[in-house]
């Protein structure tokens, strides 16, 4: 698997989106936090967070003797990069040439 | 999504196709930090407790400055970091920022920076969060890999 297919695979189901949700509005999390607002067992969570932690999109740092969980954008933004920029640009483009190309013709 | 208070610890990751010891050189070379750190110019002897300042490249004075306070080369660097580049920046304290290098299978390395102490700092913590140190991070990748400063 490529790095893109970690983060798309991470990225296709709702219970991680959720967890990554969560890290968005506040980071640096236990897992006995993000626990706490799932409907899951420990051992669901934990299932998630290492599809995450695989995809690089959550960085578990230690303060202490907790386990903090990390949202990591990094990833999204260099998917975002490839697969996202690419075609918009390129549709924004294509209008703006056929903008041209009509406003020459009139 | 616009209503959230910016993190008072934000950790950054990326794995870059390069060796530490040329990570370590992006990240301490102002010949490199021109080409992806907002167009800086870092100037330090990575000695502790002397300046980690990032200069503008025409010379106008100083974007953000800093001291080092820890560094192991190539795969630990700890720099405070005080912005100057508005006036409500420049009245917040120092926050810390650590830079970390691990080596990888097939000549990767993971690069990653963790920004903190940011408690006091909410306007610093808002202007690195965001664009600010992901850009930095994916230009740095960009750079390294393909020689190239990204495109605008």
């Amino acid at each position: 698997m490529t790095d893109d297919d970690r983060v798309f695979k991470a990225l296709a189901d709702p219970t991680r989106r959720f967890l990554l949700d969560r890290l968005f509005a506040r980071d640096g999390r236990t897992l006995t936090e993000l626990e706490s607002e799932l409907e899951m067992t420990r051992f669901g969570v934990m299932k998630h967070l290492r599809v995450l932690e695989d995809a690089n999109l959550v960085v578990t740092r230690r303060e202490g003797r907790e386990k903090l969980h990390f949202l990591n954008p990094v990833p999204i933004r260099l998917l975002h990069d490839r697969w996202i920029d690419k075609y918009t640009e390129r549709r924004v483009s294509a209008l703006a040439d056929l903008k041209n190309e009509l406003e020459e013709t009139a | 999504m616009t209503t959230m208070t910016a993190q008072t610890t934000q950790v950054y990751q990326v794995f870059v196709k390069a060796s530490p010891e040329a990570i370590w050189e992006a990240i301490t070379k102002p010949e490199f930090t021109r080409r992806y750190f907002y167009g800086t110019a870092l100037a330090t002897t990575l000695e502790p407790g002397t300046a980690f300042d990032f200069h503008y490249a025409d010379g106008s004075g100083l974007a953000v400055e800093g001291s080092v306070v820890e560094s192991d080369p190539p795969r630990r660097l700890v720099h405070t970091w005080h912005a100057l580049y508005t006036p409500e920046l420049a009245a917040e304290p120092h926050s810390r920022v650590t830079w970390e290098i691990e080596p990888q299978e097939e000549g990767y390395s993971l690069l990653t920076v963790a920004h903190d102490r940011l408690e006091s700092s909410p306007k610093t913590a808002e202007g690195v969060s965001g664009t600010g140190w992901m850009y930095v991070l994916s230009a740095l990748k960009t750079l390294l890999e393909t020689g190239r400063p990204l495109a605008d």
